[in-house]
């Protein structure tokens, strides 16, 4: 099976200590995290996780069970980079007199997406959002001019296939929940991928 | 551990001033009184630790609460979390445990690790710095949540009194069910002084982010019917799974409509009794003959509570690649993760047994149990015999657990440690009841086996205890002689010494070319050691003698420790070594 980018989206009550009881389960199989976000999902009360990592879909398989069994984590889907939307967010600071100067900034804003957060006198700030592609090649575009200081966010990513959380949630808070919360959903479909 | 007292709350001792009890405020409970009102909530009558600084709140309480919570005082936090796992494997119950912050906590950590993998329902309380020093690098304070995050099912700090009965009931609902294991709760020392009102304990009964049954979907079960009902050589491993799940009875029927030989992994022995015709033997690397080899010649495996570790599986891609697999198993990250399942049927075995009895057809396979009988003739003259009666000089390790059975009848609950005498027990010991083999399976914990016997006293104290330890392990834990001593818990320790770590010695002898690296152990006087707890001994090393030591043993009122000198060099087989598929076993 080929490596490839899997984004995981796990729904999870808010609590002290759940991060890093799923950070140690990519960790204690040398797997790299390429990107790991933590924010609200639709539900308030409920976290949701994005994880990107560049796996097999087997050991993404393996180790999304792994991450259902944590008490606290109400459900887990991962997902191969079609089946979802997703964007990151990166911010540039290049200095205002350089850029003033040298570059045609309409230009930039226009071919690049991107937008001036802060101009002051001595620097300015750009962000811009996208795959990771996108915001690289501003990179590109700014370092000759000089690049003072570049960050970048995790990825967040929205399923295309899904209908939320509001329903599920309902039957998880159910004494018995019904068969469609049921850890053995895709048992019968294992070259589904859409979810465990 | 000593600690020194904090400062808030030192008191001045006055002699001949016998103690008090607490102030009562009407409606209120201290944290530390929440946590025993807990306890009794939830039928624990038994606790095993150790006091110290950060806990002493609640030891102060548990003064008060002696007549309803026994409190077993071991010598090492270790011991008690061993003692702890002991209890619950034997009594089916969850096993408690106190320790205190820093090094107390941190000497659970082991005994979190060997329950983990095992599967064992554990509630562990440590004490912790007041939550205004977390982090300040106080005095004993360690991050034990972060350091128990991966060997525990569940850990929780609580910093507040008022959350502790709903901590609490979450962490013994979080302990037994679904796949048991071990949960630990980390108070601070303020919330366990804080007073708040009390409103009852009220039993957790359901979490919404946790389902610890999956819900079983009949056609899965059908399907492993018919694949069943089709197989000509089908073959039933069966693991702890079906004891944790109280399933023996449902167990026994399934195996016995479908009349299919079934084999065990070590932490699955007993659930049906060894002389049963269908137990055809031991699983994986120090197993059966017959089972190992037939494994890459069935056409269908029925795995029942088992995880396939690597130990009963060898090489994993020449493991029964020619069968297909069933696999039922109450943990659905245990499906496909070492071996695919052509069927897998994710549920609670003692629903789903019963469903797969109904659907499968009387059978005898009378063709295919003989292949294991034919095998198990062979194991018998080439390895069982020597080892059960042996005519050499020395005594062996098989023939001091063949005497037992002799005179146990198979009734005794038998805890080992981890090594040759381990292996051997497993071969070799009858069990007639389930809950009867206790022993360090996915961990392989040296040290195990000794407090893990106390606590198996404690969980089942109708039932004769008997602890067979290598000279290496009992040195690990030897201080817990001293539980026995104060307790007077009856324990029958059984020593079979080869003076060497014999397991990595024979895996030295066979695998690196006899270099004998470190595995030469030397050992104390284990009678005087015995006799300086007050723990009657003796030792063994000839045959004429180990009959009547054994009966000296098993009639001695109370604790009584037997060495056994046995062969230096005897080797444990058959064997898998490592790296090769479970047919290529070696019988010498």
């Amino acid at each position: 099976m080929q490596k490839q980018e899997f984004t995981f989206t796990i729904y999870a009550e808010n609590q002290v200590g759940l991060l890093v009881r799923i950070a140690i389960i990519f960790s204690r199989r040398k797997i790299n995290i390429e990107s790991f976000n933590v924010s609200p999902s639709e539900i308030e009360s409920i976290s949701r996780f994005t994880i990107v990592i560049h796996e097999t879909e087997e050991v993404v398989k393996k180790v999304a069970r792994q991450i259902e069994k944590q008490v606290e984590v109400l459900k887990v889907y991962y997902n191969t980079n079609d089946e979802i939307v997703w964007q990151e967010l990166a911010m540039y600071k290049v200095s205002t007199d350089q850029i003033a100067e040298k570059v045609q900034v309409e230009r930039l804003l226009r071919q690049y997406g991107a937008r001036a957060v802060v101009i002051r006198k001595d620097y300015t700030v750009f962000e811009a959002s996208g795959h990771r592609e996108e915001t690289d090649k501003l990179i590109d575009f700014l370092s000759p001019y000089g690049l003072i200081e570049f960050v970048r966010s995790a990825r967040v990513a929205i399923i295309k296939a899904s209908s939320g959380f509001h329903e599920k949630l309902k039957e998880f808070e159910e004494a018995q929940p019904g068969e469609e919360v049921v850890e053995n959903e895709y048992l019968n479909k294992q070259e589904e991928v859409f979810s465990m | 551990m000593n600690s020194i007292l904090d400062i808030e709350e030192q008191i001045l001792i006055k002699p001949g001033v016998s103690p008090k009890p607490p102030v009562k405020e009407p409606g209120k409970l201290s944290g530390s009184q929440a946590v025993l009102e807990a306890f009794l909530a939830e039928d624990v009558d038994i606790i095993f630790g150790y006091p110290g600084g950060a806990i002493m709140p609640i030891y102060d309480a548990l003064y008060d609460y002696q007549d309803k919570l026994k409190h077993i005082l071991v010598r090492h936090e270790q011991g008690a979390i061993h003692a702890a796992q002991g209890f619950a494997r034997a009594s089916g119950r969850t096993g408690v445990v106190f320790a205190t912050s820093g090094p107390g906590a941190t000497n659970l950590v082991t005994g979190l690790a060997d329950a983990m993998i095992d599967s064992t329902p554990l509630v562990c309380i440590t004490g912790q710095v007041f939550a205004h020093l977390l982090g300040t690098d106080a005095f004993q304070e360690v991050d034990v949540l972060n350091i128990t995050t991966p060997i525990t099912k569940w850990n929780y700090q609580v910093t507040d009194a008022t959350e502790i009965p709903a901590i609490l009931a979450k962490a013994f609902y979080i302990a037994r069910t679904g796949r048991p294991g071990p949960v630990l709760i980390d108070i601070t020392k303020n919330a366990q002084l804080e007073k708040f009102p009390y409103e009852g304990y009220q039993r957790c009964e359901h979490i919404r982010s946790y389902r610890p049954k999956p819900i079983i979907r009949k056609n899965y079960v059908e399907q492993a019917a018919k694949l069943i009902n089709e197989a000509e050589k089908p073959f039933i491993l069966w693991g702890q799974g079906v004891i944790l799940g109280k399933a023996e009875k449902e167990f026994k029927a399934f195996v016995e409509k479908s009349g299919i030989p079934a084999a065990w992994t070590i932490l699955g022995a007993s659930a049906i009794p060894t002389d049963h015709p269908l137990n055809v033997g031991m699983l994986g690397m120090h197993g059966n003959y017959g089972p190992n080899v037939l494994t890459n010649d069935c056409d269908l495996i029925i795995a029942i509570g088992m995880r396939f570790d690597d130990r009963v599986t060898g090489r994993l891609d020449k493991y029964a690649k020619q069968a297909k697999i069933i696999h039922l198993d109450i943990d659905p990250s245990e499906i496909d993760k070492n071996v695919k399942a052509t069927v897998g049927v994710w549920g609670d075995c003692k629903e789903t047994l019963p469903m797969l009895t109904k659907l499968v057809e009387q059978k005898v396979h009378t063709q295919w149990l003989q292949r294991f009988y034919d095998y198990r003739k062979i194991e018998h003259d080439t390895v069982i015999e020597k080892e059960l009666n042996p005519t050499g000089e020395k005594l062996t390790m098989g023939e001091v657990i063949h005497q037992v059975n002799e005179l146990t009848g198979g009734d005794a609950i038998m805890v080992t440690d981890v090594g040759q005498h381990q292996m051997v027990t497993c071969r070799y010991a009858k069990f007639n009841k389930s809950k009867s083999n206790i022993t360090s399976g996915g961990a392989g914990t040296m040290g195990f086996g000794l407090p893990a016997a106390i606590g198996a006293k404690y969980g089942a104290p109708e039932r004769p205890v008997i602890a067979v330890i290598g000279d290496g392990g009992i040195q690990m834990t030897i201080q817990e002689l001293g539980t026995i001593m104060q307790t007077e818990v009856n324990v029958k320790i059984i020593i079979l010494n080869n003076q060497f770590l014999g397991m990595v010695r024979q895996w030295q002898q066979l695998f690196h070319d006899k270099r004998y690296s470190f595995v030469d152990i030397t050992s104390p006087d284990y009678i005087m050691v015995a006799k300086g707890y007050g723990i009657e001994g003796q030792k063994v090393s000839e045959r004429a003698d180990l009959r009547s030591a054994l009966e000296k043993m098993l009639n001695h009122k109370g604790s009584f420790l037997l060495e056994v000198m046995v062969g230096k060099e005897d080797n444990v087989f058959p064997m898998v070594p490592q790296g090769c598929s479970v047919s290529e076993i070696r019988l010498s």
